[in-house]
């Protein structure tokens, strides 16, 4: 038996012993998702239980180093994790914005103090984070952000407004872009952390098409950040903030963690299938599917011995968002008058059709596909004057 | 086992894209060919020197003189026969072939074999009968002669099936046509009596035969395989050459795709590079993306029926095939429609090469099944 294989087996009969079997579903809403943090409230003590033996073992974020919390598993040995959670169906015990997002950036550009304290709360599920980085006149063009922080020696006063802060009305700390230097666009923004509760922080909930709020206005009234709270170099946030947003983008492509695209074919038919064009639309969405696990696979193997193209979560993000909208189109298709529904128990309160709508988010947020499509003329396909 | 090449698939690569881009260019290969009205559809001298290099036995296994390597290390050579279009036997001999004659007497393999890994032989697939690839369908018959079979029905789109030295036949033995049971595999001679070919030059330049069997009279030794329990095996060389054929279309893309964006990189319109146009940066990028994700279909494909070993074709690969099959047959029809219309004029010349990536394309694409077929098999292996 080689290592691996006693690896894995060490997993699968510890997951046996450990994972409860209330956490062997899908989950089946947003309330079944575990976020951690100050005010977390679990939905049942199966939540709980699963959390706190995953922390125990460093298994919320198996891959981080064992000092900041994690499992110090290698590359190989998070795949087999991976796995061995798939084959149960697991769900992740703690999922958060600071084990996919600000993790990976503390791990590159984090001081060793800012490692052990901001990346062991993440590991535990103790603070929940959110990010601040889009603005009201700076979506696509991020660069051209505005919220300012004025040095005041020990410390910065940071003055105006982020959009789309996912969860920041439920987030106890944000990592945040702000512009430290007036005069230089790219080299005048600076990464910043902190508390949600510092005086002059406020949020505003945004209701979106599928009524949920996810999001926030979130408004800076000269709120008090102390310079130790600084990630990476002073006016260098955007090498942070572009490193991170490739994180983000392989989560959002569903490489990382996001909704996977199983073949969706068999679980419709299972309720009856009658239109034959219905079908056939079914089979193609299930090849690109199909295809696109096996584009995932590769991806996430080659970026595993730094064989990826650095670019290349931008073609996974693109891909990847793209194809959950044609799926939940297709879904709602098969769903029918019942899939319209918008707060029936049949439907568990409009899941379909507000699951639908959200997925319409995919493709924009994060990059949207079309400066996805940008960033794959100019960066891996060389283009002219892309 | 990861989704890229191993640094010995990465120096095979290296080999084979040095020998086809020298041998097997366009110019040198398709073009001559074709302006010369060659009746064969490949040329032997290039097949001797894939025989020099152990190509044409890479799936032959070490004991019977071959490389014994898988179907990642032919996909590597199948996608820049893709890439550089060349007209070759490759596909039908050394994949389809060859995994038919894996499972034949140690007599039919000597046979046949040594003509194969010296380049003297190539090897043609009869498995369609009509218009459209159904090998559900076999109805082809072969009734007992003596010690022996007679062949009697026709068989269609044989790929260089008249200049083959011999055709690997997919016949009904019992049962009706749409029988699983009942089918078995001959490998025939190709001067046994009463075979008739009608070759016709494809659209590509390539050169199908409608074959005729007429009472064809083979020997008992000319099975491959069990008498009527010839499916298992059948699935074998469907499989092999689907993945095969999926390999060399994701090939066909990528040339397609590099001499179109070499294309945006230096024709000028307004004043400026088309490529500097957002409108065609973002159909590349999009093409781009559509051809990455079919490679890695046909690598897990490859993998899949490399593990599979010499066990009956399971449904999971099976499957995987199909999504292979079908995806880089979308990505490259689509490589080479973008193609032509970012040419613009050029590229309804004979004198671009874009236009016969396009012919190539639709030829392969219908080979050992469209993607229409293959997302059908898809949504039946899937359970709907």
């Amino acid at each position: 038996m080689s290592d691996l294989d006693a690896f894995r087996a060490e997993i699968r009969a510890w997951l046996e012993e450990n994972c409860p079997a209330e956490m062997r579903q899908p989950a089946a809403d947003e309330d079944d998702v575990c976020w951690g943090g100050r005010n977390v409230v679990f939905k049942n003590p199966a939540q709980k239980l699963w959390l706190d033996r995953c922390v125990a073992k460093g298994y919320t974020v198996p891959d981080w180093p064992q000092a900041y919390g994690g499992a110090g598993m290698t590359p190989a040995q998070a795949k087999i994790w991976r796995e061995e959670m798939a084959r149960i169906g697991a769900r992740p015990p703690l999922s958060s914005f600071g084990i996919w997002m600000l993790g990976p950036a503390l791990l590159k550009f984090g001081t060793e103090e800012q490692k052990v304290h901001y990346l062991g709360q993440i590991a535990r599920g103790e603070i929940r984070w959110c990010q601040g980085y889009s603005e009201p006149g700076s979506g696509s063009d991020l660069v051209s952000l505005q919220t300012f922080g004025e040095d005041k020696g020990d410390h910065w006063v940071v003055n105006g407004q982020k959009i789309w802060t996912s969860y920041a009305d439920k987030a106890d700390w944000i990592f945040c872009l702000v512009r430290t230097d007036k005069t230089n666009k790219y080299q005048g923004i600076s990464f910043l952390l902190f508390d949600m509760t510092t005086p002059g922080v406020t949020t505003r909930p945004i209701k979106l098409i599928s009524g949920a709020s996810p999001f926030c206005e979130t408004f800076f009234d000269n709120v008090v950040v102390p310079k130790a709270q600084l990630v990476g170099q002073l006016n260098r946030g955007w090498d942070v903030a572009k490193y991170l947003l490739g994180h983000e983008r392989e989560m959002i492509s569903g490489a990382g963690g996001g909704d996977r695209l199983n073949a969706i074919g068999a679980i419709v038919a299972r309720r009856g299938l009658e239109d034959p064009i219905l079908r056939a639309e079914l089979a193609l969405f299930d090849v690109d599917a199909l295809a696109y696990t096996a584009m995932g696979e590769k991806f996430m193997d080659e970026v595993k011995v730094g064989k990826a193209h650095p670019a290349q979560p931008n073609m996974m993000k693109y891909c990847g968002t793209e194809l959950n909208k044609r799926r939940h189109e297709l879904l709602m298709a098969a769903g029918g008058s019942t899939a319209l529904e918008w707060d029936s128990e049949e439907t568990r309160g409009g899941a379909p059709a507000r699951n639908w709508l959200r997925t319409k988010a995919n493709s924009i947020e994060g990059g949207t596909s079309e400066v996805m499509l940008n960033v794959i003329s100019k960066r891996i396909l060389d283009l002219p004057g892309a | 086992m990861p989704l890229y090449h191993t640094e010995d698939q990465a120096m095979l690569a290296e080999t084979v894209t040095g020998f086809l881009g020298d041998e097997g260019g366009i110019k040198k290969q398709l073009r001559a060919l074709r302006d010369a009205n060659d009746g064969a559809g490949y040329g032997a001298d290039l097949w001797k020197e894939f025989a020099n290099l152990g190509l044409t036995g890479i799936l032959v296994g070490e004991a019977d003189g071959g490389l014994g390597l898988g179907h990642v290390e032919a996909g590597i050579v199948l996608k820049e026969i893709g890439r550089n279009l060349t007209p070759s036997p490759f596909l039908a001999t050394s994949v389809g072939g060859v995994t038919a004659l894996a499972a034949a007497s140690a007599d039919l393999k000597g046979r046949y074999l040594p003509g194969v890994l010296s380049g003297e032989a190539v090897l043609a697939l009869a498995i369609d009968e009509g218009a459209k690839h159904r090998p559900e369908r076999i109805a082809l018959r072969a009734e007992k002669a003596g010690n022996g079979f007679r062949l009697s029905g026709r068989k269609d789109f044989v790929i260089h099936g008249a200049t083959a030295d011999a055709l690997i036949v997919a016949a009904r033995t019992s049962g009706a046509d749409g029988d699983a049971d009942g089918v078995t595999l001959f490998a025939v001679p190709r001067d046994a009596a009463g075979l008739g070919h009608n070759a016709v030059r494809l659209v590509d330049s390539s050169i199908a035969s409608h074959v005729t069997f007429d009472g064809v009279e083979v020997d008992g030794g000319s099975v491959i395989g069990e008498v009527d329990g010839g499916r298992a095996l059948l699935d074998k060389v469907l499989a092999a050459t689907r993945v095969g054929a999926a390999a060399e279309l994701t090939g066909v893309a990528s040339g397609a795709f590099d001499v179109t964006t070499a294309y945006l990189r230096t024709r000028k319109q307004f004043g400026q590079l088309i490529g500097e146009f957002q409108a065609l940066q973002h159909r590349a990028a999009h093409l781009y993306s559509e051809v990455e994700i079919a490679t890695a279909a046909a690598i897990k494909a490859q993998q899949l029926l490399d593990a599979n070993g010499a066990d009956p074709v399971s449904d999971r690969t099976a499957l995987m095939v199909s999504v292979a099959k079908a995806k880089a047959g979308r990505a490259c029809n689509l490589a080479v429609r973008e193609g032509v219309q970012m040419h613009g004029g050029v590229g309804m010349t004979d004198e671009y090469d874009i236009g016969l990536y396009m012919k190539r394309d639709r030829a392969l694409a219908e080979f050992m099944g469209d993607p229409f077929y293959h997302a059908e098999r898809v949504a039946q292996l899937s359970g709907y």
